[in-house]
Order: structure tokens, then sequence, then C-alpha cells
């Protein structure tokens, strides 16, 4: 605690030329570092130019690969690069891509918002990458935005989200709003009751989610009765529950996410509510998430998706087989699950129709592509860069899964802004 | 004296050389940690020096990174209203964000506002003679109600998402190479500037205050000092610093959000000035640079075990080097000044 004082003193001077060396020494090692990894990249670019220059049947492509493989989002989204690897190995399993093969640069986003702006950056300047796939939450697809509009990249992102957004440089391959949450609350209204309960974690997407529900209700003729937010791994729920108690809604709309549903259903059930009830649907709940949570205690309850590992197409039948063969028999695959498959399958197709890598040539090839998805036939709205979805209600049954209980038919055309909706007019101008 | 202050120079002339021999994308990696640099001088001075851990130093940055970023949204929405308020159903822009289309008010703003807030709860907590492990608790808790604050009010600062996707400053294009390379020099030349300016307080009168309200607080108050004043200021003056920290950081990484003000950076920014030596100003700037390139490294090699490394690295130099990386470099001296000792005894027994 006295090196302060330390430094009074003709004596000390060799003292002094010794900090002052270490200084200088950690300083170069620290800018060292940063020079050397620099002039590493100089030289990488340098090799790709050559080999780009050496002519357009260079060995291989790279594509990045960009989620949370730490932090609190690592549960959700490795398994995400899991299922993106596999779709990139089976592209190069048949011949690759317009001659190459595709190498997966994989990063961390590490659950942190800049993190994904620095790492998009690295992907897209220093690896050159043709496309990213990547991001789970809406604020680090935010974070991202900007990165890939000012570069020119070009993202595929595979999670539902609540809308409003359309960027030149994205593909979204999840669910926008009327994909998911408009024609659950229809088909609630329909077959449920009018009472709406709204119940979610406090950040954008059910805030945003809650907006549209709201607005659609009104113009529907259901009511909400209560409106409740807790922060992210809140856990006790007794006082919401006692309210839904006193309330007694028709539907608990619940956008509650991760951990947060472990509590919130079993003490739903601890109280004594079953689905017979009160239906709750939820839009974060996934097979992975049933696993988590257990499915005794969901069991009954809805969910609203695109997809679920149950859903009876020979596309998906192979897709759950070999993601099984090669991840272990006790993995499950869902709805962002087989959505960042479906990206990486989508991308290529739109690649080999456009006969280049270069990202505005595939964007024109991808408007208008069709593909056969596990989910069924999916096609890509040149308009709006989302896909056109099949929206699927099922209930979660004893063993995890889910059993469907109506879907839409058909692929639902994407509607980001909803402006086709007389009542969502107020939503977006 | 002389030959540290060479030492300095020539740190500071590598840094604004760096445009010279740094990729783009590492420069601007490299802007970011100056930014970092800037609180982590902060935090040497108000707990190397004054003995105050502040574990919630993660708000004052935010606070001055949201000021900066409220003026780049505007600009960017062009006379509109920003999206995410269009979209959470605000129809007129608040009347706290009207005075942010002015970037003079945003730039005294994110100066301000930090300082303010430190401040007025730094006086409230201080003159109550709160002091060390209830003090920094009570930091994290300001943490918690801003945090909760920012995600809550949707409509008014963006939520989870924070504010992003800005285009231009000054008229100026944020993504052009030559911003910045401007705004990375603008970001050096104001951390050589509190680096300077922190070193002569602390080299000086106050200094020595602050040291002994450190090490002996009551004993400082008997001697006729009044330690609440001298503790208000350096705190204010660290949570300045961090404000404009932020203001630099939303400027060349383009986002801000509640996580970033959040409990985990606040203590992080502790941890930079803990690997670097706390009771170093020097020290703490080359700890936030190094463990922040040390991130980015492991990161981007080993993208499944990085986060083992890096806390591995922490655990090291916690054990090993209590003092920080300041810290070697004293031993290393000390050690050369027995050495000469010793030889000047043996000289003196020669003589005898």
């Amino acid at each position: 605690m006295f090196q302060m004082n330390r430094g009074k003193g003709v004596r000390m001077k060799p003292a002094f030329m010794w900090k002052l060396w270490l200084l200088l020494c950690v300083s170069v090692f620290a800018l060292g570092g940063c020079a050397a990894s620099s002039a590493v990249d100089q030289a990488k670019n340098e090799n790709q130019n050559d080999s780009s220059s050496a002519g357009k049947e260079g060995d291989v492509v790279k594509v990045g690969i960009l989620h949370s493989l730490s932090g609190t989002m690592a549960i959700s989204e490795v398994s995400l690069r899991d299922a993106e690897l596999m779709a990139i190995e089976e592209i190069n399993a048949s011949g690759g891509l317009l001659g190459k093969k595709i190498e997966p640069v994989v990063e961390d986003g590490a659950s942190d918002w800049p993190t994904f702006a620095e790492k998009a950056k690295k992907l897209l300047q220093k690896d050159q990458v043709a496309a990213i796939f990547g991001g789970w939450t809406s604020a680090s697809r935010k974070a991202m935005l900007p990165v890939v509009e000012q570069n020119n990249g070009l993202l595929w992102y595979p999670v539902q989200y609540e809308g409003m957004e359309s960027s030149p440089n994205i593909f979204y391959t999840g669910a926008t709003t009327n994909q998911q949450i408009v024609p659950a609350v229809s088909w609630l209204l329909k077959n449920r009751g009018k009472t709406f309960f709204l119940l979610g974690s406090d950040y954008v997407f059910p805030r945003t989610a809650n907006k549209i529900i709201k607005a659609q209700l009104k113009a529907e003729g259901g009511q909400v009765v209560g409106e409740e937010y807790t922060p992210l791994g809140h856990t006790d729920y007794s006082t919401i529950i006692s309210k839904i108690k006193q309330v007694k809604p028709a539907v608990v709309f619940n956008t509650l996410n991760g951990d947060s549903n472990v509590a919130f259903f079993k003490q739903l059930k601890d109280a004594g509510i079953t689905p017979k009830d009160v239906t709750v649907m939820s839009v974060s709940i996934a097979e992975e998430e049933i696993r988590g949570i257990g499915p005794d205690v969901l069991a009954g309850h809805l969910a609203v998706w695109n997809y679920f590992q149950t859903t009876d197409t020979p596309e998906n039948k192979a897709f759950v087989q070999k993601y099984k063969e090669k991840y272990g028999q006790d993995r499950v695959t869902d709805d962002p699950i087989e959505a960042a498959y479906t990206a990486v399958h989508l991308w290529a197709e739109a690649v080999k129709k456009a006969g280049s890598f270069d990202v505005d040539q595939v964007k024109k090839a991808a408007a208008g592509l069709e593909y056969k998805a596990p989910e069924g036939t999916v096609k890509i709205d040149g308009e709006t860069q989302h896909l056109w979805k099949t929206v699927r209600i099922g209930e979660i049954q004893a063993d995890g899964q889910f059993k469907e209980l109506w879907n839409s038919g058909q692929p639902v055309k994407p509607d980001p802004y909803l402006k086709s909706y007389p009542w969502g007019k107020g939503l977006s101008e | 004296m002389v030959n540290k202050r060479w030492g300095y120079w020539l740190f500071f002339a590598a840094l604004f050389l760096a445009p010279f021999y740094l990729t783009e994308f590492r420069l601007s990696l490299l802007g970011k940690f100056l930014c970092f640099a800037i609180v982590a001088v902060g935090i040497s001075l108000i707990w190397g020096y004054t003995g105050i851990l502040s574990l919630g130093h993660g708000v004052y940055f935010g606070l001055g990174a949201y000021c900066m970023a409220m003026y780049l949204k505007l600009e960017a929405s062009r006379g509109h209203l920003p999206d995410f308020m269009e979209w959470s159903g605000v129809r007129e822009l608040p009347w706290f964000w009207k005075p942010f289309a002015h970037p003079m008010v945003a730039i005294a703003a994110a100066i301000a506002l930090p300082t303010l807030l430190a401040a007025l709860l730094s006086y409230l907590t201080f003159k109550n003679r709160i002091q060390g492990v209830y003090f920094s608790l009570l930091s994290q808790a300001v943490v918690v109600v801003f945090v909760t604050l920012f995600i809550g009010k949707q409509e008014w600062t963006g939520g989870t998402n924070g504010l992003t996707n800005f285009s231009t400053v000054f008229g100026f294009s944020l993504s052009s190479p030559l911003t910045q390379i401007v705004l990375y020099w603008l970001t050096a030349a104001v951390l050589a500037l509190i680096f300077v300016m922190t070193r002569r307080l602390t080299t000086g009168q106050l200094g020595k205050v602050l040291i002994a309200i450190r090490d002996a607080e009551n004993r400082v108050r008997f001697l006729g000092f009044n330690p609440t004043v001298y503790k208000v200021f350096v705190y204010s003056l660290s949570a300045a610093f961090a404000g404009v920290a932020g203001a630099l950081f939303v400027l060349q990484v383009g986002l801000i959000s509640p996580e970033m003000m959040g409990i985990i950076p606040s203590i992080e920014m502790v941890l930079w000035a803990a690997v670097g030596g706390r009771h170093s100003l020097m020290g703490a700037i080359i700890g936030a640079i190094v463990m922040n390139t040390a991130k980015s490294f492991l990161s981007e090699n080993y993208p499944d075990l990085w986060l083992l490394l890096l806390g591995a690295l922490f655990v090291v130099v916690v054990l090993f080097v209590p003092k920080g990386l300041a810290g070697i470099y004293e031993s290393l001296a000390a050690v050369r000044i027995k050495e000469k000792r010793g030889h000047e005894r043996e000289a003196r027994v020669d003589v005898s």
C-alpha cells in the first residue's frame, strides 16, 4: 500500500529505469500483439486475393457462423450452430457449391451485443465471408444490422421475432408476427375464449408482441384482463399466479423467456391450475425448452410455431434422423434449429441459381426461391426477404413432443409491418 | 522522472501512429479498448488512490453513451421519429429528446449527466460516512435501478435492443475509414489528456490527501481536512471520465444497450484496473488494453474455450501478481535496488 510514496528520492532512479523498460515492454507487447495479428490479417487477405484472382475455381468459400457459444444465450444458440454445420456438411458431401467446398468460420457472440457487431465486422472484413448465419436475440440482430449494411454483407437470421424490420442485407428465416402471434390470437379467440392475460419477460420481444396482441384483441373483440412483465431470470410468480386466479382469464399469452418458464409453470401447477382451467399459449417454448423445463409440468399447454419435430414431411423424417445420428439420440430438433438448417440450404440454392457468391446477385436470385424444408415448402418473399411459412399450433404431450392441433394449411405471406391488417396501421407508419 | 516521462511519450506516440500499422478492423478494436482505458484511469483514481471501490461505473459509461447515441439516432432519422418509437406507439418526440438534436448539447450532457448523478450519489453516501463494501453494494444497486429503467421505458430508450443503426456524425459518414481514423485519434487524444491531467492531480498535493484518505480517513479528518469534499470530487471526476468514454465508445462501436451498463460490464471495468495495477494510472490503461486484446484474441482463436482461458489468465494474475502488471515492474525494480544496496555495502566493507 505504500508504493506510491517510494518514488521520491534520488536512490530510486534505477527503479524508474526499470519501470520505464517494463512499461515499454508491455506496451510493445500489447500494441505488437495488435500489429502482429494485423500483419497476419493482411497476409491472409493477400493470400485470399491471390486465390480469388487465380480464378473463381479456388477450392473454398468461407461462410461465417456467429452464435453465442458462451453466456446466457449459449444454451439455445449452440444447437443452431450444430444444425448449420450439419447443413454445410451435407452440401459439401454432395459436391460443394459452384465447385467450391464451404468452409465455416465459427465465432462466439458471447451473449454480448457489441461482440456480435465486432465479430460480424471481423467475418466480413477479415475473412471476407460470403454469408453469415447467426443471431438469436433481437438485440444481437440489431447490433449486426448496421455492420452488414455498411459492408454489404449477407446475414441469415433464423429465429422468430417481433417484426417491424426489413433490412436489405438480412434474410429472416424465422417467423414474423403475422406467422406466429397473430394467427394464434385469432385461433384462441375462436376456440378458447375472449379474455387474455398477457405475461412476458421484460425485453423488446414481449413488449412489442403484447402491443400487437392488444391492438388485435381490440379489433377482433377480445379483452385484456392483465398485463405483467418480469425481469429476465425472474423466478417468483406467486403474485402473478394469484392475480391469474383472481381474474380467471380464458387464456394466458406467455412470452416469458428462459428459466422464468420453469418457475412459472411449476408454480402454476402447484397452485392447482391445470390446462383445463386456463389455456397457456407460449411463443418461446419449443422441444429444446420442454426438455429443460420437464414435459410433466407442461403437458396440455399450447405453443405456436412453424415447425415441430413431429411435423409429418419426408424431409423432416430425414432431417430428424440425421440430426440425432450426428449429435446424439437424446437431442431434439425444434423451430429455430430447423430455420437455421433451412437458412444454409436456401443460401446454397440462391448461390446455385445466381451462379455467383456475389451478395447482390445472390439476393436477386433468392427472390421467389422455393425450397422443400423439413417444415414443408417455404418461399423467399423478395420484397421483405422473409419466408412464406406454414403456421402450426401444437399441444405439449407427456413425452415432450407436440401434437399438432391446427395449421394454416398453406404457407402464410410474411408481413413484418402488419400492413395488411386494418388494426396494424396504428403500429407502424 | 525524465526517463519515465519518455516512456509515456513513447507509449502515446505508438498509440497515435497506430492507424499506420494496424488494419482498419484492428484499429477499430484498439479504438474501443482506448475508451475502456479511459474508464480504467477513472477507476484507478478512485479505487487505487482513494480506496473507493465502485461497482457501478457502467451506469456513468452508459449515460454518456446514451446521450451521444440520442444525437446520432436523431441525425440518422432525418427529422422523422426514431424507428423504435414509431412501433412502440409514440407519436411525438419526447421533450427530453429534443435538445439532443444539437451535437453540442449531447456532448455536454454526456459529461454533465454522469458527473451530476455521481456527485449527488456520492455526496449523500460519503456525507453520511457510508464507506467500503456498503458503498460498493450501493453502487451496484444503482446499476440495477438504471438497467431496469432503461429496459422498461422501451418507447424512450429502445429497450433491450438499445440504440443502434446510426449513419452520420456532424454530416460525416460513420462507416467511412477516414471518419473512423479521426475518431480513433480523438479517443487517443482524450486518453492522453485525461492521463496527463490525472497524473498532475495525483502527483500534487491533492494526490497525497487522496492516498491519506485511502489509508486512514479518520486521521485525515482530525488533521482538519474534509474527506467528503475530496471523495465527492474524485468520484464525480471518474464518472465524468466514464461518460466521455461512453460517448467515444458509441461513436466507434455504433451501438449502446442497457446490457452494456449492467453489472457484468461494471465489474469488468474494475477487473481491467485490477489486472493492470490499480495503484498505477498507466497500469490501468495497459490493463484495459491487455485484457480486451486477450479477450478478442482468445475468442477469435478458441471460440469454444476462450472464457476458460481468459478466466485462467485472471486467476494467474490475482494469485501471482496481486498488484497487477504494474506490480511486476515494481517488484523487479525493488530487486534492482536491493542488489545495488548490497553492492554499496560490500564496497563500504572493502574500504573499512
